[in-house]
């Protein structure tokens, strides 16, 4: 027996007790029918979001466009790849905003964003893209700019704008100039970033009309290029309607001018491509090394990065078809985690959410994924996790596959509502990096406990299946169709059988339309539609966008017991 | 035997002084450090950090950079001897190798010159005195003036008695310095001054002597050896007769074409003319070999060691440095003449950093990227060099030597191709595509050799493929190098690349060229010398790798290449499917990022374009935009430009002057050889500012010639 326990004692050493311990094997039969059917099903989806995203990458129309590049002028996407260090990646957001929101297109909402890297130090990017109604700001286009300057408020990201715009569209004023958050929010916040030592920038590339010339001049530092840059609160028109005044655009607000004379820009460029160089040397000359907590930010103990065990293409092949069958949110975490490992935490409480620690391009995250509807334990799970994620600085990831909290008698009388308040009071203020993938259902309040767009995600992306509404649409209109029949009932209208069914199949097709992921970013209720096998990378860049805010203490409202 | 010199009973040679620099010095080395011995290396201010000097076990400074203060500074190099208490010096090939007072002054000083006799080196240093010794020891000799009037007029008058052409060389001379040949009387004077001039500053002796010139000739000669105990045995021949500017590039032993009862004569002439002046240590004579009668003449014998005597080494499988260290000691000959036989065949080719295309001339600069092939028991790579070295203009411009052994000549010149293709220099122009070229030649191949080879075959030698395929080719590497750029991102500030690491996270990092939903296409543009500015797209796709899509007339080649490699220089791309092994190199040289690609056989040079530079430079208010070629290369369109760096040794014209195209200009010495520049044009001579001696950089420019008198 001594020997035995002696040997034992030697053979533990040879490799570590938890070792491979954490890994999600979950391979798939690629061949089976179901694989093929679901991988189809997602491809088409896929194909139909490349499609859409095609179009919007030619801008405003291949005239625009021709009109654009007459003037020596790249388009918007161009300059960004030119500004960003070489072949580095660029994280655009809300690609497809704007989509059919309009009677009329206007592509990614007429203003590229994204984040980017610049001598290694990441920024974001806000490009007007003159193509599209001459860069003026729709109300889309301001939501846009604004939620833009947000994630670079939140991440700590220096920001670059690239102006080449009209400024507001003038017959929607009433819908972008006066609210709280509309045009004039674009300058209170270059204002109050810059208060915060995040380094506004702008290069003027084209016009910078009336509000737009407050962008250049609210900057940190501003570049012109000249020729194709001007910077005036009124053009020419309307300084001679106003005073009689007879002047060029070039002498009323060229480079010049402004970098000579006025002061409103400090650096004069040749061209665009000179100007996208003083760019990069500006923010070469940051110096953020001097802000301990900028230039290191929430660097904690990276790892090497693994790649998955498994390929992220299968990604498409997972997720069934048919959106009432139910899958194992593991095979997901299996194929964007470091090596497939995952760690889970109270695995076999609460199991409709699956909670537990991994890495993501090295960089350690806490995963919370839904695996059917929220229970009472459940909730009370995901809140734990959460306060433990906050408590040890570690960014959450959510990913959200929930039809909602359960209903009906036990439930309610188990708590539910307290149990999923606790859920929402902990993702509320966790103070840590928050991304949430939408990779399948986002109804009610299941939406909320797993970090919805209300609850300011730093980054919040969709799948193409995905659909996102209060509640179902067969259950809105099982909800809807009693309360016509009674509001007829008073009316005296009688409602036959045939009338219940059309107005059931009228909400049931109001709730898909409004529910797609198409409606959703067309109107930034996200960042960005993804494709499924894409999802590690978007985490991996958005995590790293997330690190330069240093770690902070988090502090939790009243639970209710 | 008994008439052994007094230097056999001397102590025997414990520490070895190099006086030379380079490959030679280095491979002295190797044999010295084989057999036990010290080295001390000489170096001059311009090689304190060679590999000569980091081989050796001490090294002493000699002196500034011109090789009159340093290596032909024999005071300086017997000094050095006897502070380091090195009791023999071996003095390589050039400098002081075949200088008497040199092996004179050693031998007052108690010091062990590995080499021949004095009187052997003085009688076999003048030209005119070794052939009229050769011919009464009964060696051919071809008919010429070797004596000592000097008078222009009576060397002239001489010319025309043997008959044109003749060839004018310098007595002292060697290796083609001061070497003239001249085809019609009328040009003899201009030549001979030229040869003079050359003779001089190379050799400190202006004498020059006057032979018939032999229109089919080979260069062919035998290696020779002898000991202090009158022992003389040939080591077989060699060929050489593959020349350019009268220097050898390629040689092979044994010589091709040539029949045992030849190699006997020969051998046996050789051996005669070494005993006719009492020869010992390694020597060898030099014959001119009429490819039609094969009668052959003596034209001199080298008291050295050559340049080529590996070929000789690897055939013979012996180590000549190894025998000069012990003759020198006082030893007999290791073999007797039958003990030596040849097996195989062997190559050597001579890597020069070198312009082809402007006719040879001699280059400098850095190597940026030195990777020959490897050695082995059939490949000898012979360099004194290190990659980041410079070849400077004050030397030789001889990169390395690459030798090759084959059982057979064919098997031989096989290996050199593949050891050639496989020789991977940049930064500097060299001639191995030019070697590469000439092994692969039919001619060549079959063993037709002779001293016009190069000249004879121009035209295919220097535009070995047709255009189309030429094109097809730079286009393809184009591709291959854009897709490098992309792997490597050598664009990317290295200084700040440091950051990245710890602000954008490692996402950012790997995940190179990442668009949503779209793909990244990268314009890369490269220059490439001749075919100018070529346009790349690299589309970034999904599966991590890079694609070029190369458009031919009617086909699209699709080169492909992983991102993720994380390789110095060896990449592995797909092209049309089929993976390649790909060699390639980066540096920046005057602020400008290069990259060259070794695929295929071929080589190419690019330069990255960037569009910004040009936008720098000009000032803040744009007064009149030059053309960016004009910003590239800073060339005034009328100027005439040094065609390399070196001492300007003449002026001929004066400013306001009219010159015809092809006139001589000015007269340039660069690497002891001698250039002149001449007219591009008709045209007035302008902007003239240099006189006298003065260093000209490469490219700079040295005068206008306009079209008009006055502007």
């Amino acid at each position: 027996f001594l020997i035995t326990s002696l040997f034992q004692d030697f053979s533990r050493g040879l490799s570590s007790l938890d070792d491979g311990l954490n890994i999600l094997h979950d391979p798939v039969d690629t061949s089976s029918a179901s694989y093929v059917n679901n991988h189809n099903a997602m491809q088409s989806l896929v194909s139909e979001l490349r499609q859409c995203v095609t179009k919007v990458l030619e801008g405003g129309g291949n005239k625009a466009v021709e009109r654009h590049k007459a003037r020596k002028k790249l388009l918007p996407r161009d300059r960004i790849s030119h500004l960003l260090d070489p072949s580095s990646p660029f994280l655009e957001l809300s690609q497809l905003a704007g989509h059919q929101l309009y009677d009329e297109p206007l592509p990614s909402g007429g203003i590229v964003t994204g984040v980017g890297s610049i001598h290694g130090k990441l920024c974001m990017l806000v490009a007007n893209d003159a193509t599209v109604k001459g860069g003026t700001y729709y109300p889309i286009t301001v939501k846009k700019h604004l939620r833009a300057q947000e994630i670079a408020a939140q991440c700590n990201l220096p920001c670059i704008y690239l102006v080449d715009s009209g400024g507001a569209n003038l017959p929607r004023q009433a819908n972008v100039f006066p609210d709280r958050d509309h045009f004039g929010r674009i300058f209170y916040n270059q204002a109050r970033m810059s208060e915060a030592g995040i380094p506004q920038i702008a290069l003027v590339l084209g016009s910078c009309t009336a509000g737009g010339a407050y962008v250049p001049a609210m900057a940190d530092e501003s570049v012109i290029v000249t020729g194709n840059g001007t910077i005036f609160l009124a053009g020419p028109p309307l300084v001679k309607a106003a005073t009689g005044e007879e002047v060029t655009a070039e002498e009323l607000g060229g480079a010049s001018l402004h970098c000579k004379e006025s002061g409103v820009s400090d650096h004069f460029a040749h061209d665009e491509m000179h100007a996208l160089a003083i760019g990069r040397k500006i923010v070469k000359n940051l110096h953020l090394a001097g802000f301990p907590h900028k230039g290191t930010g929430f660097v904690q103990n990276l790892a090497g990065v693994r790649e998955p065990l498994y390929d992220a293409e299968e990604l498409r092949g997972i997720v069934p078809i048919d959106k009432h069958q139910s899958y194992d949110i593991r095979s997901i975490i299996s194929r964007i985690v470091d090596g497939s490992e995952f760690d889970e935490f109270k695995k076999l409480y609460g199991t409709t959410l699956v909670t537990g620690f991994a890495r993501i391009y090295g960089q350690p995250v806490g995963i919370l994924g839904n695996n059917g509807i929220l229970f009472t334990e459940s909730a009370l799970k995901g809140a734990h996790f959460i306060e433990l994620c906050a408590q040890r600085h570690i960014p959450l990831v959510f990913l959200q596959n929930i039809t909602g909290f359960m209903v009906g008698a036990r439930s309610e009388a188990s708590g539910i509502a307290k149990a999923g308040a606790k859920m929402v009071m902990a993702v509320s203020c966790a103070k840590v990096p928050k991304i949430t993938v939408i990779v399948g259902g986002s109804f009610g309040a299941g939406n909320y406990g797993m970090c919805g767009r209300a609850y300011s995600p730093n980054f919040l992306f969709m799948w193409p299946n995905s659909r996102i509404s209060v509640m179902g649409g067969a259950q809105a209109a099982g909800v809807l169709a009693p309360l016509e029949k009674e509001k007829r009932k008073r009316e005296g209208s009688a409602w036959n059988p045939e009338e219940e069914e059309k107005f059931k199949a009228k909400v049931v097709d109001a709730y898909e339309q409004e529910g797609s992921p198409y409606y959703s970013t067309a109107r930034l209720w996200d960042d960005g539609i993804i494709d499924p096998a894409d999802t590690r990378k978007v985490l991996g860049l958005s995590l790293s966008a997330c690190m330069g805010v240093p770690p902070q203490p988090t502090a939790y409202g009243v639970f209710r017991m | 035997g008994p008439t052994a010199d007094s230097s056999a009973r001397r102590a025997p040679i414990g520490k070895i002084l190099v006086a030379n620099r380079g490959e030679i010095a280095c491979r002295i080395m190797k044999t010295a450090r084989r057999l036990g011995l010290r080295c001390v290396a000489v170096y001059s201010e311009a090689d304190k950090n060679s590999l000569h000097v980091a081989m050796a076990d001490e090294a002493i400074c000699i002196g500034p950079p011109s090789a009159k203060s340093s290596y032909l500074n024999a005071a300086a190099i017997v000094d050095a001897s006897v502070r380091t208490q090195a009791n023999a010096i071996h003095p390589g090939y050039g400098f002081l190798s075949e200088n008497a007072q040199f092996a004179e002054l050693c031998k007052q000083e108690g010091i062990t010159f590995i080499g021949p006799p004095v009187n052997a080196i003085r009688a076999m240093g003048d030209k005119s005195e070794s052939k009229t010794l050769m011919s009464a020891a009964g060696v051919p000799v071809v008919p010429g003036y070797h004596g000592q009037e000097q008078n222009a007029s009576f060397l002239k008058s001489q010319a025309d008695i043997i008959g044109y052409p003749v060839i004018i060389k310098a007595t002292q001379g060697g290796g083609g310095k001061g070497m003239k040949i001249v085809i019609k009387s009328e040009d003899f004077l201009e030549n001979l001054y030229s040869a003079q001039r050359e003779a001089l500053t190379s050799f400190g002796d202006q004498r020059v002597l006057v032979e018939k010139y032999i229109l089919e000739p080979r260069h062919i000669e035998v290696q020779v050896f002898g000991d202090q105990h009158g022992n003389v045995v040939h080591l077989f021949e060699r060929d050489c007769s593959v020349q350019r500017r009268h220097q050898k590039i390629i040689e092979e032993a044994p010589a091709p074409n040539i029949n045992s009862s030849f190699r006997d004569q020969i051998g046996q002439a050789a051996v005669n003319a070494a005993k006719a002046v009492g020869y010992f240590s390694a020597g060898t004579v030099e014959f001119i070999v009429d490819s039609v009668t094969k009668d052959f003449y003596f034209m001199e014998m080298n008291t050295r060691l050559q340049v080529e005597h590996p070929v000789t080494e690897m055939i013979t499988s012996q180590d000549l440095v190894e025998w000069q260290i012990r003759v020198a000691a006082g030893e007999p000959l290791p073999c007797r003449q039958n003990d030596l036989s040849i097996l195989g065949h062997s190559f050597e080719a001579r890597i020069y950093a070198e312009n082809i295309e402007s006719g040879f001339l001699p280059a400098a600069g850095v190597l940026h990227h030195f990777r020959p092939p490897d050695a082995s028991s059939t490949v000898r790579v012979e360099t004194g060099v290190n990659q980041g070295d410079a070849v400077s203009i004050y030397y030789d411009p001889m990169i390395a030597k690459l030798v090759v052994w084959g059982y057979n000549r064919s098997a031989a010149l096989l290996k050199l191709h593949d050891c050639l293709s496989k020789f991977q220099i940049s930064g500097i122009p060299t001639n191995i595509g030019f070697l590469k070229t000439l092994s692969q030649h039919p001619a060549f191949s079959s063993g037709e050799v002779g001293t016009h080879f190069i000249d004879r075959y121009k035209s295919s030698l220097l535009c070995p493929v047709p255009e189309e395929i030429r094109l097809k080719q730079v286009k393809l590497s184009a591709a291959l190098a854009a897709c490098c750029v992309c792997v490597k991102d050598i664009t990317k500030d290295k200084a700040c690349s440091d950051v990245s690491s710890s602000t954008a996270g490692r996402g950012w990092a790997s995940l190179h060229g990442f668009r949503l939903n779209h793909e990244l296409e990268c314009r890369v543009v490269l220059n490439h010398g001749q075919e100018g500015d070529l346009e790349m797209s690299v589309a970034f796709c999904k599966d991590g790798s890079c694609e070029v899509k190369v458009q031919e007339s009617d086909n699209t080649t699709t080169v492909q290449m992983k991102l993720d490699q994380s390789n110095e220089s060896a990449f592995t791309a797909t092209i049309d499917g089929v993976t390649s092994y790909i060699s390639s190199s980066f540096y920046k040289k005057d602020c400008v990022d290069y990259v060259d690609i070794w695929f295929n056989d071929n080589h190419h040079e690019f330069l990255l374009v960037k569009q910004v530079v040009d936008a720098e430079t000009r000032d803040i208010e744009p007064s009149g935009f030059q053309s960016s070629q004009k910003a590239k290369t800073g060339m005034h369109p009328l100027g005439v430009h040094a065609p390399m760096a070196g001492r300007l040794v003449r002026v001929l014209v004066q400013n306001g002057a009219k010159v015809n195209k092809d006139d001589p200009l000015l007269i340039l010495e660069a690497m002891k050889m001698e250039h002149v520049v001449r007219a591009p044009r008709d045209g007035f001579i302008k902007g003239l500012a240099l006189d006298g001696v003065q260093h000209v950089k490469d490219n700079s420019m040295l005068l206008i010639v306009d079209d008009h008198q006055e502007s």
